[in-house]
C-alpha cells in the first residue's frame, strides 16, 4: 500500500489534501459519461435479456428501457458508441498518464485481507481521498478488466460469423451470452457497493464533481 | 416509420393480419416502445431532467440504427464463413418461430407454387419448383441466430442465391434483393450478403423436403443475418436499387441485422 500521496497530472497544492486536484477533468467528465452509457445500456439489456431469459425470472418492465425488443435493441446498440468511445477514451489516458499505476498498483493479497478485515470492523479509513485502499485498488481494478469482459462478449454476441474467433474465445454463442451477463450482473454488484460507498462518505461524491 | 406500417399488403387476408397483430402486440408497451412509460420515468429519475423528448428520441436512434447499417455493411466481409456443425450438433427439435403459430403458417401446394423474379435482371421468368429443384444444391450444417438472443443449429440444403443471381442475369452492382413471401411477410437483404457463398435457397431441412413449418417450399438462409432475415414461404424476388422494407424492419429491428 502507497502511504503518500503522489497527487496527479496538474496537482496545485502538494502536501495538503483541502484543494488539491483528486480528479483532473477526463477522470471526471468520463465518469459520469459512462455511468449514463452504463445505466442505457443496462436497463435496455435487460429488456433485450426478457425476450429470451437465461434464468428462470425477468426484469420487471418499470427498469428497464425500449418498452419492447425492438427499442430497446435501438437503445442498446446506440448507448454502446458512447460506451466503448468513452471507455477507450478512459483507458488510454489512465494507462498513458500513468494513472491507473499510481492509483491502482501494487494490489498485494496481505494488504487486501488487511484492509478488507478494517473495512468490515467499521476501522478503515477515508481521510485522504487521493490515495485509494487495497480493497479499493481490488475493485476499481477489477471492475475495469470485467467492463472488458461485457464490451468484448457484447461483440461477440453481436458478432457471431465477423468476430467467430472471438466468439470461440467466450466458448460460444450461446455460451458467451452466459459471460455477458454474468459480467453485468458483476456491474450491477459493483454498482450497488460504490453508490453506497459515496453516499457514506459524501465528499467522495463531491470530489468525483468538483475534482477536489 | 419505427411504428407498425399502416397499410394492408395486396394479396394478405385480413383476418390472419388481425390475429397475427394481437399476437405480435400482447404488451400494450410495445406500441408505444420508446415512450415506454414507467421505463422512462425511471430514467427521467435518475438523470434528474427529462432529457428524451419521444419524438426527437426515436427520430435520433432511428438514425443511429441506419449508422449502425452502414457500419455493419462495412465490416461485413464476403469471404468470412458462418461456423459450420456436424450432423450431431443439430437442435432436435429445431424450433419453429414466426409471428404467427404453426397452425397459421401458409399452407402451400407446390404444384401451383411459382418463384416470382422481378427487377433488376435480365431474365424475369417465373421459376416452378421442380426447375429450382434441379439446379446444383449445397448443404450446410449452421447455427440460427435469433434477434430474441436463443439459438438453434440447423441442417438446410438448397442452391447458392449468388449462382441464382448469376443464373437469371440479375444486376448485382444493385444495393438489394427483395422477398415477399406468401403470408405478406417482406425483407430487403443487401446485395454484399445476398452474394455471400453461405446464402442459400434453401428446399431441405435435414435431408428432407422442407415441413410447412420452416418455410415450404422454399426459405432464403442467410447464416450471416439474424433469423428475421431468412425469409420462410417466399413467393418473390425483386433485385432494386431502393429500399423498399420489410416487416419487422419497419417497426424498428436494426436493417442489416448482420451477425
Amino acid at each position: 500500500m502507497s502511504s503518500v500521496a503522489t497527487g496527479d497530472v496538474g496537482v496545485v497544492s502538494p502536501g495538503s489534501s483541502i484543494g488539491q486536484l483528486i480528479h483532473p477533468a477526463w477522470v471526471r467528465v468520463c465518469h459520469w459519461t459512462n455511468a449514463f452509457a452504463m445505466v442505457l445500456m443496462i436497463m435496455s439489456g435487460w429488456q433485450i435479456y426478457n425476450a429470451s431469459p437465461l434464468f428462470d425470472f425477468v426484469f420487471p418492465s418499470a427498469i428497464t428501457l425500449g418498452g419492447w425488443l425492438g427499442g430497446a435493441l435501438l437503445w442498446h446498440f446506440a448507448a454502446m458508441w458512447l460506451l466503448m468511445v468513452n471507455g477507450l477514451v478512459y483507458v488510454t489516458l489512465g494507462l498513458v498518464t500513468g494513472r491507473f499505476r499510481r492509483k491502482l498498483t501494487p494490489i498485494t493479497p496481505a494488504g487486501v485481507v488487511a484492509d478488507a478485515k478494517a473495512a468490515l470492523a467499521g476501522r478503515l479509513a477515508h481521510d485522504d481521498l487521493s490515495t485509494y485502499n487495497s480493497v479499493q485498488k481490488l475493485l476499481y481494478a477489477g471492475i475495469i478488466v470485467v467492463a472488458i469482459v461485457v464490451v468484448l462478449s457484447g461483440l461477440s454476441i453481436w458478432k457471431p460469423v465477423q468476430l467467430h474467433w472471438l466468439t470461440a474465445v467466450f466458448g460460444g454463442y450461446d455460451v458467451a451470452r452466459y459471460v455477458h451477463f454474468t459480467a453485468m450482473a458483476s456491474i450491477v454488484a459493483f454498482v450497488i457497493v460504490h453508490v453506497a460507498m459515496s453516499l457514506l462518505v459524501p465528499k467522495s461524491l463531491r470530489t468525483m464533481i468538483t475534482g477536489r | 416509420m419505427l411504428r407498425r406500417p399502416k397499410f394492408l399488403i395486396a394479396g394478405v387476408d385480413k383476418n390472419l393480419l388481425v390475429k397475427d397483430a394481437a399476437k405480435l402486440l400482447p404488451d400494450p408497451a410495445r406500441r408505444r416502445f420508446l415512450a415506454g412509460g414507467a421505463s422512462l420515468g425511471a430514467l427521467t429519475l435518475l438523470t434528474g431532467c427529462n432529457v428524451i423528448d419521444e419524438s426527437s428520441a426515436e427520430t435520433f436512434l432511428a438514425q443511429i440504427s441506419k449508422f449502425n447499417d452502414a457500419v455493419q455493411h462495412a465490416i461485413f466481409n464476403a469471404n468470412t464463413l458462418a461456423p459450420t456443425f456436424p450432423d450431431s450438433a443439430i437442435t432436435k427439435p429445431f424450433p419453429f418461430n414466426a409471428y404467427y403459430s404453426v397452425d397459421d403458417a401458409p399452407e402451400i401446394d407446390g404444384k401451383d407454387w411459382a418463384l416470382e423474379v422481378s427487377g433488376l435482371v435480365d431474365n424475369k421468368k417465373s421459376w416452378k419448383l421442380e426447375e429450382l429443384y434441379a439446379l446444383p444444391q449445397e448443404k450446410q450444417v449452421t447455427r440460427h441466430i435469433c434477434v430474441e438472443g436463443w439459438s438453434a443449429i440447423g441442417s438446410w440444403t438448397g442452391t447458392p442465391l449468388r449462382d441464382f443471381l448469376k443464373r437469371i442475369g440479375a444486376d448485382t452492382r444493385a444495393n438489394y434483393v427483395w422477398f415477399r413471401c406468401a403470408e405478406g411477410y417482406t425483407s430487403p437483404l443487401d446485395m454484399k450478403t445476398a452474394l455471400h457463398p453461405q446464402t442459400q435457397m434453401t428446399f431441405k431441412f435435414g435431408d428432407e423436403i422442407l415441413p410447412k413449418a420452416y418455410g415450404y417450399p422454399m426459405k432464403i438462409r442467410v447464416p450471416t443475418k439474424l433469423g428475421f432475415k431468412n425469409p420462410k414461404y417466399v413467393i418473390a424476388m425483386e433485385v432494386t436499387n431502393d429500399y423498399k422494407g420489410g416487416y419487422w424492419e419497419n417497426q424498428g429491428y436494426n436493417s442489416f441485422s448482420g451477425s
